[in-house]
């Protein structure tokens, strides 16, 4: 058990139930795993004037979304850089719920009631009253169909439903993840015992499909394979939307919002640095913080997260480098332990989830 | 776990097999437990030397990275070219996996280390039995 943004939370669960950070990666991959996410945040925005004021502060175009779906979006400062990434979910005709970061929950809340006072709308932070379980992989909806009553099925991927689980009514359910494979997200009362509860009934429900219970070693492992952003490492207050990637959740034909302004003039002012994938070709493992080397040695970027993937079986890293040694294929070098050692820019996502038929 | 007899141990979790004036290293099965899957091994090379309680490579899990410490001094004579390839043999059998083997500069240097019965005593306090 590790501290984590002040939660006590499993780096990977014991070796003797099967598990592991390899074993519960793959288990992932291939059936499913179950994460409790309950350190996650939740905002929600209720009245008249909730889908200006999510407009307002969130960089994607919320008003695209019917009831029932969610998108992934950020919150950003008025520099362009960001405050948090979100998951902002349309509940209802005047209802959205922001999902975020456990490490920025006091942060975010602040920030969105401080950004959105002028509008008509309830700003109120829910995040202790829902523990938050995420059941991830390609048997996920197998798995969470036998616990509702609600038509999984129906449910594309980044659209909600509500429903009975577990016995507990009117569950809000997302076909949402951090993990690059389908599965859901299910919010329920936050009391000790329901939690545990409803914990060990999906365990339980889910022997059949190789389910295991995951830890924050996977977790990371999962989206690093996927290039989803965390926050601290490929988004933070100093990277703004263009270095990051994240072009195509930033609506900027949107009349206004937090950050547009800055971003336009980083725009024509031409972007320095761009979020590249890198494949170790030498043997080494690059790793959160380490150096990005030029040509003659000198640094020229950072890698923002470097892990062995597990089901690709490769060593793989973001990284910050300047534009024009970010182009896929250039050889560059990571220093590790006061070695560089090789690696080449590759395509991203490392891994896409293979497409099923429904 | 009962730690072999026939070796001795360090409080950084590697153990020492002595033969006349060459020695065997690796690290113990609590040093492989409590590193999860290890996925590399980094080693000094043939002919390099090694000092008693300085670092002389690392071995990383998937999420840590972690530093080898010398059991005892001496020059490096043959490195584990398996673990290379199969590091995770170091968690299938660690006291069965060897890494480097030395040939000793001060033999004397282990009567300071852990008996078995001493780093099992060790490992109870360390793991809060």
């Amino acid at each position: 058990m590790v501290e984590f943004n002040g939660w006590d939370m499993p780096v990977e669960y014991p070796a003797t139930i099967g598990c592991g950070i390899i074993n519960e990666h793959m288990a992932v991959r291939t059936g499913v795993g179950i994460f409790d996410v309950s350190h996650m945040g939740d905002i929600r925005l209720a009245g008249p004037q909730a889908l200006a004021a999510v407009q307002h502060i969130s960089m994607n175009d919320a008003s695209r979304l019917s009831i029932g779906q969610a998108q992934y979006s950020a919150l950003l400062y008025p520099e362009g850089t960001f405050v948090d990434d979100v998951i902002v979910h349309r509940l209802a005709e005047d209802e959205y719920l922001l999902v975020i970061n456990a490490g920025t929950r006091e942060k975010d809340f602040s920030w969105v009631r401080g950004n959105t006072g002028q509008f008509n709308c309830a700003v109120e932070n829910l995040s202790d009253d829902y523990t938050q379980i995420a059941i991830q992989g390609p048997k996920g909806v197998n798995l969470l169909q036998k616990l509702t009553d609600a038509d999984l099925s129906a449910v594309k991927f980044y659209w909600v439903t509500h429903g009975t689980v577990c016995g507990l009514k009117n569950v809000l359910m997302g076909r949402t993840g951090y993990t690059a494979e389908d599965g859901f997200e299910i919010y329920i009362p936050s009391d000790e015992e329901t939690s545990a509860r409803v914990w060990y009934e999906i365990l339980d429900a889910g022997k059949e499909f190789g389910a295991v219970p995951c830890g924050l070693g996977a977790r990371n492992t999962l989206r690093l394979e996927g290039k989803l952003p965390l926050y601290g490492h490929e988004i933070s207050d100093t990277i703004n939307v263009w270095e990051a990637g994240l072009d195509r959740f930033c609506k900027m034909e949107k009349r206004e919002f937090v950050g547009k302004a800055a971003l336009e003039k980083a725009k024509a002012a031409g972007v320095k640095r761009t979020l590249v994938g890198l494949e170790m070709t030498d043997r080494g493992i690059a790793r959160d913080g380490y150096k990005v080397l030029d040509s003659t040695g000198g640094e020229m970027g950072y890698v923002t997260s470097g892990s062995p993937a597990p089901f690709l079986k490769k060593n793989i890293a973001l990284a910050y480098v300047p534009v024009e040694s970010g182009a896929i294929g250039t050889g560059l070098k990571v220093e590790i332990r006061g070695q560089g050692v090789g690696a080449v820019v590759v395509p991203t996502p490392f891994y896409k989830r293979p497409k099923k038929s429904s | 776990m009962s730690y072999p007899t026939d070796r001795k141990y360090t409080k950084e979790h590697e153990w020492i097999q002595v033969n006349g004036n060459s020695a065997t290293v690796g690290i113990t099965d609590y040093a492989q437990e409590s590193l999860g899957d290890i996925v590399f091994v980094e080693t000094p090379k043939v002919g390099a030397e090694v000092t008693a309680g300085k670092t002389f490579g690392t071995v990383e899990s998937v999420k840590a990275v972690s530093d080898l410490f010398a059991p005892a001094s001496g020059t490096v004579t043959e490195v584990n070219g398996e673990l290379a390839t199969s590091p995770e043999k170091v968690n299938k059998d660690a006291h069965g996996s060897w890494m480097v083997k030395l040939t000793l500069k001060n033999p004397s240097e282990l009567d300071g280390l852990l008996s078995a019965a001493d780093y099992e005593k060790f490992v109870a306090e360390e793991a809060g039995h």
